[in-house]
């Protein structure tokens, strides 16, 4: 408990060390990477032994029956909430006082609470199929849609809040705080375990660089901006997390900023994430209206989940917020700032694809999921806007991470896949799995991150591995071997973490046949996930092809990286194998209860806070299916790569048109940097100013022109006038064009601003004359 | 009109409203001042005079603390701000006829329309209503405390419902303004250092 | 007292501030114009607020707040003027001619 009430001790400490380095870095021994290594070794102890109290905090939480009256499993959740105080949610605090009172308004929960009979019953139908009796199947929906926690019986999530107030009027009450439950305590630990390892990676990965010191401040900042950001009690918290993320990733991007790629790529990061910022400022601030003033996470959740917002504004404010989730998390459109964004560090790029900046964008689904679920009316569908972006985005991103030449690129695009991996799993309901992904994704992402920092720091800091590589598997075996597990984790290869994790949200997709207890049925998003699984496996081959067989093609001699990069990259790789393990199916039921489905007992939230969401089973035809089609991806690449197969591909693109002009769009990344710089920003600039422009001068001169000069000369000198013009504005611009119109008008562009004023004024006082003889 | 002059002719308090003429007067004649002087410390020295008249305006109004709000910040830092921005720009100390660009009769004519509209339309629209000072004198309930506060009596009553009000329902627009002043704050050195 | 009469007191000095700004060369003195229309419309906001609650009250303060603000950026940009021209007359400033 004790944890659970001093977390913000985590963001405070991290806050602290960066201060530190930033004031004494320069001058310690270590030039500030000690203060930052112990800031975060301390919160890694901090955040297991809170994710150890919550292990223990979740045995003795309040069981309740499912089949029990609606009336009994509301008091059992709410008296979950004993540890939200009343300041920090209003809605709790009237769900607690008004016990008698709101019992006629909190009926909504027993919808809730009845959706899950009405979630479950068509899986019953599925998996039985035209099955025996109805009361039969009821029955049985049961331990199918609940874990092996208990038949029937589920735990309430018992969350705890502390806050205090930020600005206070009589309006609204902002607080700020932490919100530990299991989503936060997983987060914590992903941060933290994440960020220490890359910082011990970059003393040896950075060393010697100018600005060393500032680099470990800007990684304690970052750090403690995840911290904060994860564990938000409010909403307008979560903003300030997620701005400061923004903002470290930005100076973290641009840390060699002497080059200008370098800078650009920062600002193209930071800019675009803007565009998704102003979604997630009016997704938040329509929020706050619905929950009744309130930025409490608890409130706007809670409310959303009882129906208490009407259900236009929930959809109103989750597409606002899947903006955002488009700019943080790279999801198609507003994806391109993230494979640039690998112009910073390698170890930076790890930390960011791996467990700060981009998993903001989940966690923020995941933790407002009750505005997505509802708003979105995910149970039972098989359609909406999530589940379409985040396929659309696993597949595409998987397409173009073949034609990339740089190791890290191929990596950022295969992030980009994956976040779209999750972003579909949270759409089709299959939260906890994306959950999952996320977890088993930063271990494995982090180690290929930091195993392609390691190949590029024996190839001289070249990250081209079709041209610098070749041929390391000798030369750096630790390398090769933790690349090599990692990647074959990504492909989601059994027994290795990727494969538990994408199973899980494959079959969350519910549309397999055989499947039971998914959410809805969304076929389209498991053929597309299972064809970006297939891309997945076959351009990871392709990379270790490039950087670890052949011929070495760069030059000077490369050497294996030293305990410092190595380490972490065994660690990593151990972890990245064997988590997944966390969570098997509660379908193993010859294991031991205890092994089965632990990740998903602590970390996902059951209560009022949280939609009553159901889990869909292991399915061992798709799980053969999947490592099936991992496998085909990593035998199709042996095969074109390593034997020479598919003799008539090699070379397809020069000499095919189709194939050429396909490979043009992969390496033109679908043409959206040239949509966004060339087509909308040349169009406003351009075009769009242009015609403005040659309206004025032309249309409203024109007309101008014409009555002053009178009407005998009206036809052939308007034809002449516009003919010459439209020459003349083509080839002298539209000055010359100006400057010969003369006329009446011109006396008003006198370029004299007083003048403009006068006639502004003498206008308005002309219409507000009229109005007022007219109207008034 | 007439119905203005008779309504004010029977309940005419004298010295208040002598008082408020001797006020306006004075302030039109400093506002014009101000635009027509061809010296340009002069113009600021009345900008003073129609500022600190504000200020008294807003006395009469029964806005206390505005009144004071105005005088620390127009006449104790803007006309000092103005005061400062004359002599960095080297601005002619003495006479000079070249302050007005050509256009005083537009000006003229504009301004004159301009009055006209809104003379007319205001004594149209607010013909002989009284001022009564009834909004001040309503309970308002406070915000924060959930209390209300009697304004309009002895003391600083007043003062302290306005802070209510401005931290209450305007708490938000408040901020924003402070952010504003930061950004004018960045702006202007931004604008003025030399580099 | 009437409520006409500081309104038509506010009108007189914002057409007053209206000429000064449409005449005035010298950008200080614009300035010190638009300083008139902001107080006039003050004198407005605080005369309406006695019938409607200290809301216009409120607002006056905003507008003296805004108006500092303007004041210092538009004497920061009137000095960077002067810095690149050697003079303030806004005459000559006509980049924006047709």
């Amino acid at each position: 408990m004790w944890f659970f009430t001093h977390v913000w001790i985590l963001p405070a400490v991290m806050a602290g060390s960066f201060l530190l380095i930033l004031l004494f870095g320069k001058r310690l021994p270590f030039k500030g990477a000690e203060v930052g290594i112990t800031a975060v070794s301390i919160c890694l102890l901090f955040a297991l032994a809170t994710a150890f109290n919550w292990a223990t905090w979740g045995a003795d939480s309040p069981k309740v029956s499912e089949s029990a009256p609606a009336e009994e499993i509301e008091s059992v959740e709410v008296a979950a909430l004993a540890e939200v105080p009343s300041e920090c949610s209003n809605v709790v605090a009237g769900l607690r006082g008004g016990e008698g009172g709101s019992q006629a308004e909190a009926s909504p929960p027993a919808g809730g609470g009845a959706s899950t009979g009405e979630g479950a019953a068509p899986d019953t139908a599925g998996t039985q199929g035209a099955g025996p009796g109805t009361g039969e199947t009821a029955t049985g929906a049961v331990p199918a849609a609940v874990a092996a926690g208990g038949g029937g019986e589920e735990t309430v999530t018992r969350p705890v809040v502390r806050c205090t107030t930020w600005i206070e009027s009589s309006t609204a009450l902002i607080t700020w705080g932490t919100q530990i439950d299991g989503l936060s305590v997983m987060m914590i630990v992903i941060v933290t375990i994440i960020s220490l390892l890359v910082h011990v990676f970059s003393t040896d990965y950075v060393n010697g660089d100018r600005r060393y010191t500032h680099y470990f401040a800007f990684l304690s900042l970052f750090t403690g901006s995840m911290l904060f950001f994860v564990l938000s009690q409010s909403t307008l918290q979560m903003i300030v997390g997620w701005e400061l993320v923004g903002v470290c990733s930005f100076a973290l991007i641009g840390h060699w900023w002497e080059e200008k790629p370098n800078s650009d790529a920062a600002l193209k990061a930071f800019l675009t994430n803007r565009v998704g910022d102003v979604g997630l400022l009016v997704g938040m601030i329509i929020l706050f209206f619905a929950a009744g003033q309130s930025f409490s996470i608890m409130d706007v959740n809670i409310l959303a989940q009882q129906g208490e917002i009407r259900h236009v504004v929930l959809l109103a404010a989750s597409i606002c917020l899947i903006t955002a989730v488009m700019s943080k998390s790279g999801q198609f459109i507003l994806h391109t700032w993230l494979p640039d964004a690998m112009a910073g560090p390698t170890p930076v790029s790890a930390l960011i694809h791996a467990a700060t900046m981009v998993v903001a964008g989940i966690f923020m689904v995941a933790r407002l999921y009750p505005v997505f679920f509802e708003g979105l009316s995910i149970a039972g569908s098989s359609v909406n806007l999530l589940a379409v972006v985040g396929a659309v985005t696993a597949l595409f991103g998987a397409m173009l991470a073949f034609v990339q030449k740089d190791i890290k690129k191929v990596l950022a695009y295969s992030t980009v896949s994956q976040l779209g991996f999750m972003v579909t799993s949270l759409g089709v309901g299959a939260w906890t799995a994306a959950m999952f992904h996320l977890f088993t994704h930063a271990f494995f992402k982090a180690c290929l991150f930091l195993g392609a920092g390691s190949l590029s720091h024996a190839c001289h800091h070249s990250f081209n591995m079709v041209d610098d590589m070749g041929g390391l598997r000798k030369i750096m075996p630790k390398t090769f071997w933790t690349y090599l597990i990692a990647t074959a984790a990504l492909a989601g290869i059994f027994p290795l973490s990727g494969f538990w994790s994408k199973d899980e949200i494959l079959a969350g997709t519910g549309s397999f046949p055989g499947t039971s207890g998914a959410n809805g049925e969304y076929h389209v998003m498991l053929v597309m996930l299972l064809l970006a699984a297939f891309c997945t496996a076959a351009y990871m081959t392709r990379t270790i092809w490039y950087a670890f067989f052949g011929e070495y093609r760069g030059h000077g001699h490369p050497h294996e990286s030293g305990p410092r990069i190595t380490v972490p990259l065994i660690l990593l790789a151990t972890l990245g194998a064997i988590v997944g393990f966390l969570n098997l199916p509660a379908a193993f039921d010859f294991l031991p209860a205890g092994t089965l489905t632990r990740f998903e007992k602590y970390v996902e939230p059951i209560g009022l806070y949280f939609p009553s969401i159901t889990h869909a089973s292991f399915n061992p035809v798709l799980a053969v299916l999947s490592v099936a089609i991992g496998l085909s991806g990593i035998v199709v690449a042996y095969l074109y790569y390593w034997k020479g197969a598919f003799k008539g591909l090699h070379g397809l693109s020069e000499r095919n048109a189709l194939a050429g002009w396909g490979k043009n769009v992969l390496v033109n990344k679908y043409y959206f940097d040239w949509l966004y710089t060339t087509v909308i920003v040349g169009f406003v600039k351009g075009p769009l100013a242009r015609a403005s422009d040659w309206f004025n001068q032309n249309v409203l001169d024109g007309i101008v022109n014409g009555v002053g000069r009178g009407a005998v000369k009206v036809g052939d000198f308007v034809y002449d006038d516009i003919d010459q013009r439209v020459v003349d504005g083509a080839v002298n611009g539209v000055g010359a064009a100006a400057s010969g119109s003369g006329g009446v008008l011109r006396h008003l562009q006198t370029g004299r601003i007083q003048q403009y004023t006068a006639l502004f004024f003498a206008a308005a006082a002309v219409l507000a004359g009229v109005f007022i003889l007219i109207v008034g | 009109m007439s119905g203005l002059v008779l309504a004010t002719e029977t309940t005419f308090d004298v010295p208040g409203n002598v008082a408020f003429a001797v006020l306006a007067v004075l302030m039109v004649v400093a506002a014009i001042r101000v635009v027509t002087t061809r010296n340009i410390v002069h113009a600021a020295l009345w900008l003073v005079v129609v500022l600190g008249g504000n200020a008294v305006v807003y006395l009469i109004l029964q806005a206390e603390f505005l009144a004071l709000t105005q005088l620390l910040v127009y006449i104790g830092a803007i006309i000092v701000l103005f005061l400062f921005g004359i002599m960095l720009t080297r601005a002619p100390l003495g006479k000079s006829d070249d302050l007005d660009n050509n256009q005083r009769w537009i000006g003229a004519v504009v301004g004159v329309l301009l009055l006209v509209v809104i003379g007319f339309s205001l004594t149209r629209s607010w013909g002989t209503d009284r001022l009564d000072f009834a909004a001040y004198d309503l309970p308002q309930v406070s915000g924060v405390t959930g209390t209300s506060v009697q304004i309009g009596g002895s003391g600083n009553g007043r003062t302290q419902a306005l802070a209510n009000e401005i931290f209450a329902d305007y708490l938000i627009p408040f901020e924003v303004v402070s952010v504003l002043l930061t950004g004018a704050l960045i702006g202007a050195i931004v604008l003025a250092r030399r580099d | 007292m009437l409520l006409n009469q500081f309104l038509l007191l506010a009108a007189i000095l914002f057409s007053v501030g209206v000429y000064g700004v449409i005449v005035r060369k010298n950008g200080v003195l614009v300035l010190m114009s638009v300083e008139l229309i902001l107080n006039a419309v003050n004198i407005n906001l605080i005369a309406f607020s006695t019938y409607w609650g200290l809301g216009g009250q409120v607002f006056a303060l905003f507008v003296i707040a805004v108006a500092a603000a303007e004041v210092g950026v538009g004497l920061a940009i009137v000095l960077l003027i002067y810095r690149n021209r050697r003079s303030v007359d806004i005459d000559q400033l006509d980049e924006l001619k047709g």
